[in-house]
């Protein structure tokens, strides 16, 4: 079904592509990009369920497409996904990106899959809803897959851009296999997961963005009615476990105030479906004190506090939580830089730490390490209690070709 | 009419002779921003070539577009073409003639548009040996100045920089009168007022027969012995671009 979709989608903006480069021939921009990336992840605790590994080598490809004309005004894009990994489930292929887009003056057009980013914040992505995330990519949640969409963006001089998205189809979020981590004790699905809108992932969905900027301020109002991104768990009386996709309206706003060194950020959300109305907010600050040693170290300093009128049951467990982090960017010909956070819940002793690193290598290999550290996890965390065993490390090595 | 004349001629004369060095030197940046005045907007393609103290070579690719505003600062939207882990990251500044400038960072990756400081302006520019400062539009408000020399055609200024964050006391700028005011030659001096850097300009090109551009800027770092030279390619001031290729929507296209 899902790649019947695909194909048709395919068919349809290459058509598309097609006339609109007989129309206008003049000068196209043709490029074609390859990254193949070796990952090496290492769980080094022992699992708390059987059927889970430690060691999961795994090797993925992303190739890249696009070609423009008409100036850059018309183009089309398509980005692949593959991956090849121990965990059936996370060995898995996408379409990020394969849309036609078109700029016109004040309007712009695409048309296909594609994939939107909302928001401000750094530790959690509260407004971000067009694209489904891609759970078993990553922890950090900023993998997404490919929404196909309908998008139409109108820009204005005086009140910022507004931005119209017709959804048609909703795609379904994977959670880790058997022998994968970071799961639940029963593995979940994604198929066994149903809508609760009879129209199932058919259901057109809509939203809109309205984006602008008035000298230090940045802010985005944004408004989503559609099948839920994120499954809601509910539970009956003999305590088992009822997931499906809700029919959701959401609201989000986002703001950012840029001053000095200094950029102070809001996101929010309110989300109201039949069985859960929920508020959620992140606030923080980022300071950067800049070339400290007069050759381009850069130090930034993030904060931010997360709340989730959930609580428990908020899926990402950032229910009432702190975090810290910095950002340290050596700004040198391999562009190294390291992240370093934790995350701290302020009613329990529950942890996660994180480090992120990364650095070219030569002038098409980049090289990085990843660790997230799950300490001191409070048993009746209903989600988090679930990871405490699945520390882990990331190793990966990418050329670009 | 002619005692008229005469009287302007000896009031003007003595006007000019009367400049301080600072009047002289802001009238010379004047000079030079209005012989660079109606460019409109222009394209062109960048290769930056970053050496080390060893030598050791390593190179960038990039896309420029600017368009040019009278009442306030320019705008500009710079694309990464290489290395190719970066390709497709690009930024969106919009330049003020006073204040800080408004600049915006685009994130290919994640699809993310990021509003950041622009409070950064004496940190290298992508690990080169010219700071964001140094590559950002030049308005005549952003300095004070005093003229220094004239050797023949060639004009030396000394611009001392308004924003207290700025990496230098002062630059030596040499301007070449006969050609419209071009720079020649930069010579930067930091916070210790030692000279840190000279950037010079070569391979001049007239373009719509008013506009000077240099093909090749070389800047040497005389503390750390690296340098960066840049290669311009490509000049097009055909582009006829408007306010609405300078957007955060546009930025995310390009």
């Amino acid at each position: 079904m899902n790649q019947k979709i695909i194909l048709n989608s395919i068919i349809f903006i290459l058509f598309l592509s097609t006339i609109h480069a007989q129309n206008k021939e003049k000068k196209t921009n043709q490029d074609f990009e390859l990254e193949v990336e070796a990952e090496y992840r290492y769980f080094y605790n022992d699992a708390t369920f059987s059927n889970q590994k430690q060691h999961f080598p795994s090797i993925a490809f992303t190739p890249e497409y696009s070609v423009d004309w008409n100036k850059g005004y018309e183009q089309f894009n398509v980005t692949g996904f593959f991956r090849l990994d121990v965990d059936d489930e996370r060995t898995h292929w996408d379409i990020r990106e394969l849309y036609y887009q078109k700029a016109k003056k004040s309007w712009e057009l695409s048309i296909g899959l594609k994939k939107i980013y909302w928001g401000v914040a750094e530790s959690n992505h509260l407004v971000d809803i067009i694209n489904q995330t891609d759970a078993v990519e990553s922890f950090d949640g900023e993998d997404k897959l490919g929404q196909p969409m309908v998008q139409f963006t109108y820009t204005t001089n005086k009140l910022g851009s507004f931005d119209f998205f017709y959804l048609p189809y909703h795609r379904k979020r994977t959670f880790s296999g058997a022998k994968g981590r970071l799961r639940f004790p029963v593995f979940i699905d994604k198929d066994d997961l149903q809508y609760e809108s009879g129209a199932e992932e058919w259901r057109q969905d809509l939203a809109f963005r309205w984006k602008h900027y008035f000298g230090a301020f940045d802010v985005g109002l944004t408004h989503f009615y559609g099948n839920g991104r994120e499954p809601l768990f509910t539970f009956d009386q003999q305590g088992n476990i009822n997931a499906f996709y809700p029919v959701i309206n959401q609201t989000g706003l986002d703001l950012q105030i840029t001053h000095n060194a200094f950029l102070w950020k809001f996101e929010s959300i309110y989300r109201t479906a039949k069985a859960q109305d929920f508020f959620a907010m992140v606030v923080g600050l980022e300071f950067t004190f800049s070339n400290i040693d007069g050759n381009g170290l850069d130090i930034g300093l993030l904060g931010e506090y997360l709340y989730d009128e959930r609580d428990e049951l908020a899926l990402n467990a950032l229910q009432n939580d702190m975090f810290f982090g910095s950002r340290i960017a050596f700004n040198d010909t391999q562009d190294t830089s390291i992240l370093i956070g934790g995350i701290s819940d302020l009613e329990s002793s529950s942890k996660i730490f994180s480090i992120e690193a990364s650095r070219r290598f030569g002038s098409s290999w980049t090289a990085e390490i990843e660790a997230r550290i799950f300490s001191s996890i409070d048993a009746n965390e209903f989600i988090l209690s679930n990871f405490q065993e699945d520390s882990f490390l990331r190793f990966s090595l990418s050329k670009f070709f | 009419m002619k005692k008229i004349i005469l009287i302007l001629t000896v009031l003007i004369t003595l006007g000019i002779q009367a400049q301080t060095p600072e009047e002289h030197g802001l009238q010379i940046a004047k000079a030079a921003e209005q012989a660079d005045l109606g460019f409109n907007s222009s394209t062109v393609n960048l290769k930056m070539t970053l050496k080390n103290k060893n030598g050791q070579t390593s190179e960038r690719s990039l896309t420029t577009k600017t368009l040019e505003l009278t009442e306030d600062g320019d705008k500009s939207l710079i694309v990464f073409n290489s290395p190719k882990d970066v390709k497709g990251t690009s930024t969106l500044t919009f330049t003020h003639k006073v204040g800080s400038d408004d600049q915006w960072l685009y994130l290919p990756s994640i699809k993310r548009v990021k509003r950041i400081s622009s409070n950064n302006k004496s940190g290298p520019f992508v690990g080169s040996e010219f700071a964001y400062e140094d590559l950002s539009s030049q308005e005549v408000e952003k300095y004070t100045y005093k003229f220094i020399e004239e050797k023949g055609s060639l004009l030396v200024v000394e611009q001392d920089p308004v924003d207290p964050k700025s990496g230098y006391t002062r630059r030596l700028v040499t301007y070449n009168k006969d050609k419209g005011y071009r720079f020649e030659k930069v010579e930067f001096y930091d916070r210790k007022n030692a000279l840190l850097k000279t950037l010079v300009y070569s391979n001049y090109k007239l373009y719509k027969n008013k506009f000077w551009r240099a093909s090749t800027f070389i800047m040497k770092n005389h503390q750390s012995n690296k340098e960066t030279i840049l290669n311009f390619s490509d000049y097009n001031f055909d582009a006829n671009l408007s306010e609405e290729d300078f957007t955060q929507v546009a930025l995310k296209r390009s």
